[in-house]
């Protein structure tokens, strides 16, 4: 009993109502694959996903995000990514996906060995604190970072694991991850120029999106 | 002088309750000696015949069917007036046209149970080697029995997959059971308020249930028809007590709180001086109208038996081992019977499964029965379930 997969042709052509990082994201999933997106919110990229014929699953904290997804139509869980993902087996998923979610969690990089473990591949995007109006708030205004993004002041916010694009990377090559593609961002959600070094993406990258898969055994 | 007041006897029903479990007043399908079905107690039941209604068209591609299993205490009237209470179904707000199982899109199945007594083959139904009701010479019967005669009701109905196995409590037992034995037939399930084994907890109500039938002089060991008695008091001790777990302290105390009934000062007796006291009381008396005691017993057995994961090993994600079946997990917040916990434990076993599954866990107070109410939340998602689920197997609008 294979579930039907929506052929191309009823497929709505992409408009401007997704976000720039879940295009970015969606267009680095092959079609016809399995997807889990962890921390999936109100199920948006799922639902691009969807239309691009791609199996999406999610887990997301909020009873009201899942319920909402649910009543969507959408295969989504209720849990949390640090405690639920040891549940999940071995190379349950082609991709999983950890969207604007890495900085909410309680151990980053216990999270980050689980997503590619799970699945082949992983995808993640997350807010880059060493964008040059984050550092430009706390040298000049003295006061934690807020962005139109970020709305949330120091005391309420959910992201307790701020990184930056270069501690990102840094936390990839300890971990043995490969990283097959890296894309930064800018305030407009388009992404920065591929032949720019490092230190400007870290500077003018809003956000970071890497495409991860697991390094070569015995590397 | 202490007044006692008991609960009063429902000679109204009693012959009418007796005729309904052999000749129902809906569609019956009837199994001959050569079809028996196989008990896992080791019998083979036969005769024997499931009673059930239908509601919406099936459509030409045969794939727009959705089984609806029913709780403990109800029956096939999902969506239309109850043949010996006269009350509407116990799903009228959930089925229906334009409802979440609409009729106009869906053709659904709902079967009395077997071992039930509005006209499944159950203890109350005559025993035909004996032309005398069965009572307890009735086997026991388990959840798996009770899918298998909907599974044998599904062949004589012609149809090979549902679109949907749905369901609440026993129900939701049944649902699982469902995804487990067949699951090729099984193309999305809606399991409610319910868990893949019964706990301890549960067990230990069922069996304060069983135990006020028992005690009551009227049961005659099971045989209470041929005495012309019915242990109603017992039976409606029972369905207190399972009523209240039914509900939760929060709905009780919405609903009644300390108020009392028609009176502002206590009696100083046993009379039903508080609202809940005669709420209970009226709950136990009007189910004695329609229930058949020794059905309580076998049902609740069943209930009791059921483990998923006893069945396989012990591990619960090897029931489901490469399920294709979509799966919509729905739990309550406030219900203490099957709380949220043990739903939870079902969808780890479905993820390791790689299953599809969703999981909502809604926020209420009114506790179990929070499934057969009034919450729209629970509606929206049973209705995008199902239109997902039927989009992907390729339903179309109107009928199909």
């Amino acid at each position: 009993m294979q579930q039907q997969v929506l052929p191309l042709a009823v497929v709505p052509p992409d408009t401007g109502h997704y976000r720039g990082d879940h295009l970015l994201v969606a267009e680095m999933v092959e079609r016809g694959s399995k997807v889990l997106d962890v921390g999936c919110g109100e199920g948006d990229l799922l639902q691009l996903l969807e239309t691009r014929g791609i199996d999406g699953r999610g887990i997301e904290l909020s009873r009201e995000g899942v319920n909402r997804c649910v009543a969507k139509g959408l295969a989504v869980v209720q849990g949390d990514a640090d405690t639920d993902l040891v549940n999940y087996p071995d190379d349950a998923f082609d991709y999983v996906i950890l969207s604007q979610t890495l900085q909410a969690t309680r151990q980053p990089k216990v999270v980050l060995e689980n997503l590619l473990r799970i699945g082949r591949r992983a995808i993640v995007s997350f807010p880059n604190f060493g964008f040059w109006k984050m550092r430009l708030q706390l040298l000049v205004g003295g006061h934690m970072p807020r962005t139109e993004n970020l709305p949330a002041t120091w005391y309420d916010t959910p992201n307790i694991h701020f990184c930056t694009i270069k501690d990102f990377v840094q936390l990839c090559d300890e971990i043995n991850v490969k990283m097959e593609r890296a894309v930064a961002l800018d305030m407009y959600g388009r992404p920065l120029r591929v032949n720019l070094p490092w230190w400007f993406w870290n500077m003018f990258g809003e956000q970071g999106v890497f495409l991860l898969s697991r390094a070569e055994k015995g590397r | 002088m202490t007044k006692v007041q008991s609960i009063p006897s429902p000679s109204v029903h009693t012959e009418e309750r007796a005729h309904e479990a052999d000749h129902p007043s809906s569609l019956v399908a009837a199994f001959g000696a050569d079809q028996p079905l196989r008990l896992d107690c080791g019998i083979d039941l036969a005769p024997f015949q499931i009673a059930y209604q239908t509601y919406g068209k099936l459509n030409a591609e045969r794939s727009n069917a959705i089984m609806i299993c029913h709780a403990l205490t109800l029956d096939q009237h999902v969506a239309n007036v109850h043949p010996l209470t006269g009350k509407p179904g116990w799903w009228e707000i959930m089925v229906g046209p334009g409802r979440p199982l609409d009729t106009e899109k869906y053709f659904i199945i709902c079967s009395n149970v077997i071992g039930g007594c509005m006209g499944s083959t159950g203890p109350a139904s005559t025993n035909p080697a004996t032309g005398k009701v069965w009572g307890l010479d009735f086997p026991i019967i388990t959840i798996p029995d009770m899918v298998r005669a909907q599974a044998m009701l599904l062949d004589r109905l012609g149809i090979d997959t549902l679109l949907c196995v749905v369901g609440g409590s026993m129900g939701g037992m049944q649902v699982l059971q469902w995804t487990a034995a067949y699951p090729k037939r099984v193309f999305s399930a809606l399991p409610t308020a319910c868990s893949t084994r019964h706990s301890a907890q549960n067990i230990a109500f069922h069996e304060l249930g069983r135990q006020a039938v028992m005690a009551d002089p009227d049961w005659h060991h099971g045989r209470y028809v041929d005495q012309g008695t019915h242990p109603h008091r017992g039976l409606a001790v029972a369905r207190m007590a399972g009523h209240i777990t039914y509900l939760s302290d929060a709905a009780l105390h919405r609903k009644f709180g300390r108020r009392m009934q028609d009176r502002d000062l206590p009696t100083f007796s046993f009379d039903a001086d508080f609202q809940v006291e005669s709420y209970l009381r009226y709950q136990g008396s009007s189910f004695v109208e329609r229930f058949d005691a020794n059905s309580y017993l076998y049902l609740t057995r069943a209930m009791d038996y059921f483990d998923i994961a006893a069945d396989h090993d012990g591990v619960l994600a090897q029931a489901f081992r490469g399920i294709q079946t979509r799966f919509c997990v729905v739990s309550f917040t406030s219900d203490w019977l099957f709380p949220t916990a043990e739903s939870r434990a079902l969808v780890h076993a479905l993820n390791a499964s790689s299953a599809r599954v969703s999981f909502a866990e809604i926020e209420t107070d009114r506790g179990h029965d929070a499934f057969l109410l009034d919450v729209p939340e629970f509606f929206d998602i049973s209705r995008a379930f199902l239109e997902s689920a039927g989009k992907a197997r390729g339903l179309t609008e109107a009928g199909g």
